[in-house]
């Protein structure tokens, strides 16, 4: 059999098989009870004297939500002055100079709100320590926050009580120290003995063997690259994200990447459950959201694995699918996979361009980002499909005419209405965002030319590539048809 | 405002465990089990290195295999990795993988147009691919052993031992690393 296809089956089986117990291990973090990593607890109460946190204190969800709010507000500030300062602050190998106000706002909002839509290339844009203090720091944090709020969210379902809510600063805590930084070490160190950088040196300068110059853009690579899978950041260390050879060295480590996109997404969907005690409703759920996934697997796959059918006009042999903007270690089918795990997921890394792949599976990546429910982001993504849920178990209790109840709660007006607006936010978005840069492409091209002109192909995909940004910006993705000129 | 205070002294915190304890740990990590110590691998000859054994570099001559078109900087610019984003309906883009076909045949003139594999004629999605497939590294055996008044299947064997299998045999796809083989190459 084909090893692209066998390689594609074996990160599946090892995504579902690992996802199970990682579901129960989560569930049995956020209750507070034992598991195997309590040796970590002397760390935590570190953290907790060191921030003046009482972690056994209850908040309720207004206090969870101010907390939540007031974090991401300072995280804001903080990544704001160093991104504009980096080039006087340390760890500046290679002379990078500071971002422009208007280019930190727009990496900052990016970062904090775990969108990762970068508007700079990693090589140029950054310094190793705004890779690390700004970049990594948020991926870890705001991962952990979208699981906070998830566990808080668990926590009001299982105690039937909106009263408290559990305590934010304890499970933004516990989502870093338990779940995220021994995943991240883990993988971090596989990425290692794979040929992934992990250093603090600038360029490397070296001759080539016709004799040519080559500069090769190097750094802490192997710390970013794991927490940027699994916290579903993707904001890649290098301009071309995980396409990169350094950034994804063999088949090995691209197996690994892709399994961290889907590990945590996954596991939140068994963890619902577990916490829960309702088992059956969090399989059913995985099983819903697996099938979607696998759908989208199977007809990506078979796009690009059956190549561009302009090429094969051209009377090639295409032996191998579509390759444009694929590398040959990885091949089409690990592309396929991946383009779909990080459009469901809200992850946004890549492995290939999406932009050069086929049209019927640009649409699935679209169409899995403006869906956005498909496991979805660590945490946060989850709740989109808990509205959907909602909305369904309103419809078919009005269809057999009773009161819709869900998990003990019942279904009425207000929860309808936020439930809708949530759901109706998401198109509106990415409908007037795409409308409204149509609009000026068409009727005022002056503007368009001054900033760069922003289409890299023209026609149909001209438009399916505005269409892809304004719908990976509202899904919180940060993959781009990076055609798309990438300067704000 | 005490939300605040608790939200700068947690974020120093975080950045004490995982800007410096988990950076560390990976970069000791890195010094001691890392192929390149913490630095990108390199490949050297006599001493010299010529370049990353991941990172694909420019190849033009004919006595050497060549890697896959590029589009980052200038060709396999290693400080700014770029893909082309081509749409594959694209007409502009469909003219260039053309005319890389005539080069391709021009540099190439026993190949028959079938025999020309599309990835030599499509650029990667780094600009830096490393690799070609084995079959692409195949039909270029005659050009260069004619370059370098070679035996040509002396070239074919290199080729050969030049091929890494898939993952444990099984998993993903089989490639060749064209710098590694054009080094084995010059040692000929």
């Amino acid at each position: 059999m084909n090893t692209e296809i066998l390689g594609v089956i074996l990160q599946i089986v090892l995504m579902v098989g690992l996802a199970w117990p990682l579901g129960k291990y989560i569930a049995r973090v956020y209750k507070g009870e034992k598991t195997c990593l309590d040796f970590l607890k002397p760390v935590e109460r570190w953290i907790y004297k060191l921030s003046g946190i009482n972690p056994d204190e209850e908040m309720n969800w207004k206090q969870f939500l101010r907390a939540l709010l007031v974090v991401n507000l300072f995280w804001f500030v903080w990544g704001m002055v160093l991104l504009v300062a980096q080039g006087v602050l340390p760890l500046n190998p290679d002379g990078n100079i500071g971002q422009t106000c208007h280019q930190a706002f727009n990496t900052c909002i990016s970062f904090m709100v775990n969108c990762n839509l970068q508007h700079y290339s990693g090589e140029s844009g950054l310094t190793y320590f705004t890779q690390l203090f700004v970049i990594m720091l948020f991926q870890f944090i705001t991962a952990a926050t979208g699981m906070a709020a998830m566990a808080g969210i668990m926590k009001a379902l299982a105690a039937k009580t909106t009263q408290t809510i559990g305590n934010f600063w304890r499970f933004l805590t516990l989502s870093t120290t338990r779940i995220l930084l021994p995943l991240s070490l883990i993988v971090g160190m596989i990425l290692i003995l794979e040929g992934t950088p992990m250093g603090f040196d600038g360029k490397m300068e070296l001759t080539t063997v016709e004799g040519q110059t080559q500069m090769v853009s190097q750094g802490p690579t192997a710390a970013i690259v794991p927490i940027k899978q699994l916290g579903s950041n993707g904001g890649g260390y290098f301009g071309v994200n995980s396409s990169h050879p350094l950034e994804n060295p063999t088949y090995l480590t691209n197996a690994v990447e892709c399994w961290s996109i889907m590990i945590i997404p996954m596991a939140l969907a068994f963890a619902f459950g577990f916490y829960l005690k309702r088992k059956k409703l969090g399989y059913s759920i995985f099983g819903v959201m697996l099938f979607a996934y696998l759908v989208g697997v199977g007809i990506n796959m078979y796009q690009e694995m059956a190549g561009n059918p302009r090429i094969d006009d051209m009377g090639i042999a295409q032996d191998c699918g579509s390759m444009e903007g694929k590398e040959v270690r990885l091949g089409s089918a690990a592309g396929a996979l991946w383009s779909v795990s990080t459009t469901v997921t809200s992850n946004g890394s890549v492995n290939a361009m999406h932009d050069s792949t086929m049209p019927l599976s640009g649409m699935i990546e679209m169409l899995n980002m403006q869906i956005n429910t498909w496991f979805g982001g660590v945490g946060v993504g989850w709740m989109n499909y808990f509205t959907f849920l909602i909305i369904a178990v309103f419809i078919s209790g009005l269809m057999v005419g009773r009161t819709p109840e869900f998990l003990g709660h019942k279904v009425e007006a207000r929860e309808m209405k936020i439930a809708s607006i949530v759901a109706l936010l998401h198109p509106f978005i990415i409908l007037v965002g795409t409308a409204l840069a149509a609009y000026l492409f068409a009727h005022a091209p002056e503007f368009v030319a001054n900033e760069g002109g922003w289409l890299n192909n023209p026609g149909y995909h001209g438009l399916s590539e505005m269409l892809y940004e304004y719908t990976s910006s509202a899904a919180n993705n940060g993959s781009g048809f990076e055609g798309l000129g990438d300067n704000t | 405002m005490k939300n605040f205070i608790k939200a700068f002294s947690l974020t120093l915190a975080m950045c004490v465990l995982l800007g410096l304890g988990y950076v560390l740990v990976l970069w000791a990590f890195a010094k001691v089990a890392g192929p390149g110590n913490g630095n990108a691998e390199v490949v050297t000859v006599d001493g010299k290195v010529v370049g990353a054994a991941n990172v694909g570099q420019q190849f033009t001559k004919d006595i050497y295999f060549w890697g896959r078109p590029s589009c980052a900087g200038a060709g396999y610019d290693a400080a700014n990795s770029c893909g082309s984003n081509k749409g594959p309906t694209n007409p502009e883009y469909l003219a260039e993988v053309e005319a890389r076909i005539d080069t391709f045949l021009v540099h190439h003139p026993y190949l028959e147009r079938k025999d020309v594999p599309a990835e030599m004629v499509t650029a990667s999605g780094s600009g830096l691919d490393p690799d070609i497939t084995p079959q692409s590294a195949r039909v270029q055996v005659k050009r260069v052993a004619a370059a370098r008044h070679l035996d040509e299947d002396k070239v074919a064997t290199l080729v050969e031992q030049s091929i890494e299998r898939p993952l444990l045999g099984l998993f993903g796809p089989a490639k060749v690393n064209v710098l590694k083989l054009n080094v084995a190459l010059d040692k000929l």
